[in-house]
């Protein structure tokens, strides 16, 4: 029988008895990102959908002290815990901020910004699920071009690309900014200890698809994460110091198509050429963009990267 | 004890100095940014061990406290009028999270239309958050009271706000007696709560609590918040021992046989001291309550002050639209239930800086004397036509 080398650590940080729903990307994402923060670690938590996994008072999943802040404060509060750990002397338990793509994206974006200009040293991780699940469905600056939500209804999808956060991070000029998801554990927890033995501000956009705002099966979570990455709508890079970008995974590109069919956010897409044309040059030109930033090029012979392994 | 000539924002920075705390965090906002500008020379040059945070917006100021807070520090922040607002929600977060911040707030009215000048409307509007909050008439008490304002927080788990009116005291200079550290750290133990973030015991802070268990929690802040009234009696009696100096939660001046009481708070307390004086030297029956403490509200103190007097007249540099002066509408609460309730005259002025002189207040005062009864529920004292 041949033997499976599986690299990621089989302890549990988070417990069991979360308040996820069945599939929830989110609640996965922390699972695995907690597999390399470690114990030593205290969680920021702005209004999310982990305001609400978290389990009710006094119940708590996740394993590791955590801090409930409000909504636009996520990367504010985390510098405000980061300065009294410093000032007790513990320099070394990591402070991250975990926030949802709402908080992130729109109403914490100007903390985030901030903290990030001040090079707080704390590690923000952006879980995505591309818009306000835990209120409904509502579209966020996240939403891609074209997707349905409560606020993009099927008449008037979403018309307005979804912004270029890591992009953003990455012209702060932070240490380490990163896309990672799901589908790709070894590059989510590479690129989290990686951001660990770097002091500064360190940023990841996690990719976390939700199966009810995605209208997907809660069982092809996985699937969707990693046809983003495959149909080039979620590359998995990282930017170090806001200049040396590197793409860390790359799987034969797959159609778009395959990517879009069958989430029922997209359904109208596939019946609208125009529509979908739009969406694929959207995507085209994104990825002709980070062709042209990435180092080695995308399409020189493929390097091997130590937590290059799907 | 050094004494040194301070404007109100450096008296404040003194007593943030002088109480070690450990995380200051900040926006820019005049007239309160001296407060944070000579804090952050503190921390730079090392006469205060503590970091500075230069945050990029009010709401952010209060976040890094409340973390900083939470985390088992003492954190502060001043700001004033547009930045106190810009806090609200997490004014209200900091308070359910029972986080003993001290904030200082520099008295200034809200725009629209832009306004720089001395008004209560910012702190006042944010009564029901649950601050404590206190209102100061000279810089030495805007010092006292901010280390009073630690004391009192830590011990009953809620956030206190001092606030002082804007130039009247933020940017005027008074010879400001600064007790020595050691004193003060003899007044002022370290802030050690027997809850904060720690990896060495995992627990989350402000985790959902549904209709079972929220109530109980409001209630306890409650009874926390009416509680710091004997705590803040307790504190400033202490404060008084060691440093030589009181600052009653409601103080009364010339009271004991006086007909006429006029209550005031702020720099107005100051003025009135010498009307009351000029009034007491023709023999008149006059006398003066400041209210110091406004959250929680002392209504035995209040109702003790001015129950004697045969009319009582208030002065708001603030107002509730369509309600009225905001500390008269306190007054008339404490006062409903009183037997013998002497009529109240709600009288408004000062808004936007206007000056409240000597002859306003005297004004005032005749009014009271020469009327029977308040002619109206509120009186706006000196509008032009």
């Amino acid at each position: 029988m041949a033997t499976v080398n599986y690299a990621i650590p089989s302890d549990e940080v988070m417990s069991p008895g979360h308040l996820g729903c069945a599939g929830c990307g989110a609640t996965l994402s922390m699972r695995l990102a907690l597999k390399a923060l470690g114990r030593d670690t205290v969680l920021v938590v702005p209004a999310c959908c982990w305001s609400v996994i978290d389990g009710p008072a006094p119940y708590s999943a996740a394993g590791v002290p955590l801090m409930h802040t409000p909504f636009a404060s996520a990367a504010a509060a985390a510098s405000g815990v980061r300065a009294a750990l410093d000032l007790k002397g513990d320099t070394k338990t990591t402070v991250c901020a975990w926030a949802g793509d709402g908080g992130t994206f729109d109403i914490g974006i100007q903390a985030l910004s901030a903290a990030a200009e001040r090079n707080e040293n704390i590690l923000y991780i952006c879980y995505d699920n591309e818009a306000y699940m835990n209120t409904g469905v509502q579209r966020s600056s996240a939403t891609p071009l074209g997707a349905w939500t409560t606020t993009t209804p099927a008449k008037h999808v979403k018309d307005r690309p979804k912004k270029d956060l890591l992009a953003i991070m990455a012209a702060h000029g932070i240490p380490y900014a990163a896309t990672a998801t799901v589908a790709y554990p070894d590059d989510l927890l590479a690129k989290i200890r990686k951001a660990l033995a770097i002091h500064g501000t360190r940023f990841i956009h996690l990719l976390a698809p939700c199966p009810p705002g995605w209208k997907i099966a809660s069982e092809d979570v996985i699937r969707y994460a990693r046809l983003a990455v495959a149909s080039r709508v979620f590359p998995l890079v990282e930017v170090e110091d806001g200049r040396t970008w590197r793409m860390t995974v790359r799987p034969d590109p797959v159609p778009l198509e395959d990517y879009l069919r069958d989430q029922g956010r997209f359904r109208n897409l596939l019946n609208d050429a125009d529509a979908l044309e739009r969406v694929r040059r959207s995507i085209d030109d994104r990825w002709t963009r980070l062709e042209r930033t990435v180092r080695p090029p995308v399409d020189s012979p493929r390097t091997t990267h130590a937590h290059d392994s799907q | 004890m050094t004494t040194k000539v301070l404007e109100g924002t450096h008296a404040i920075s003194w007593a943030v100095q002088r109480s070690r705390a450990a995380v200051i965090a900040a926006y820019p906002i005049t007239p309160s940014s001296g407060v944070v500008e000579l804090l952050a020379e503190m921390c730079a040059d090392g006469r205060l061990d503590a970091r500075f945070v230069a945050v990029e917006s009010e709401h952010s100021a209060l976040a890094t406290c409340a973390g900083a807070s939470q985390t088992g520090m003492r954190a502060f922040t001043a700001t004033s009028s547009h930045g106190l607002l810009y806090m609200h929600e997490m004014l209200h977060w900091c308070v359910g999270a029972r986080l003993p911040i001290v904030l200082a707030n520099v008295n200034r009215a809200v725009g629209s239309p832009w306004n720089i000048f001395a008004d209560q409307n910012d702190s006042l509007s944010q009564r029901d958050t649950g601050w404590l909050q206190y209102y100061c008439e000279d810089n030495q008490e805007v010092l006292d009271t901010i280390i009073q304002a630690y004391k009192v927080a830590e011990r009953v788990l809620l956030p206190a706000m001092v606030c002082l009116d804007a130039f009247f005291l933020s940017h005027t200079s008074e010879p400001v007696s600064i007790p020595e550290p050691h004193e003060v750290d003899a007044y002022l133990p370290p802030f050690a709560p027997d809850y904060f973030l720690s990896p060495d015991e995992p627990h989350a802070f402000g985790g959902l609590s549904a209709a079972d268990g929220y109530m109980e929690l409001r209630a306890r802040i409650d009874a926390a918040m009416r509680h710091a009234e004997q705590v803040a009696e307790e504190a400033d009696e202490e404060f008084g021992r060691l440093f030589g100096r009181r600052h009653p939660l409601v103080e009364t001046y010339k009271t004991d046989d006086a007909d006429i009481v006029l209550v005031a708070s702020g720099t107005v307390a100051g003025t009135a001291r010498e009307v009351i004086d000029a009034r007491r030297a023709r023999g008149e029956r006059v006398g003066l309550v400041k209210i110091h403490l406004f959250r929680p509200f002392p209504f035995t103190p209040i109702r003790r002050a001015v129950s004697g007097a045969k009319k009582i007249a208030i002065i708001d540099r603030n107002v509730s639209f369509g309600h009225g002066g905001i500390m008269a509408s306190e007054l008339r609460s404490a006062m409903c239930a009183h037997p013998l309730a002497p009529p109240i005259f709600s009288f408004i002025a000062g808004l936007g800086g206007r000056d409240i002189t000597p002859q306003t207040i005297d004004d005032v005062v005749a009014h009271t004397i020469q009327q029977e009864q308040p002619e109206a529920d509120t009186l706006w004292v000196g509008l032009k036509e």
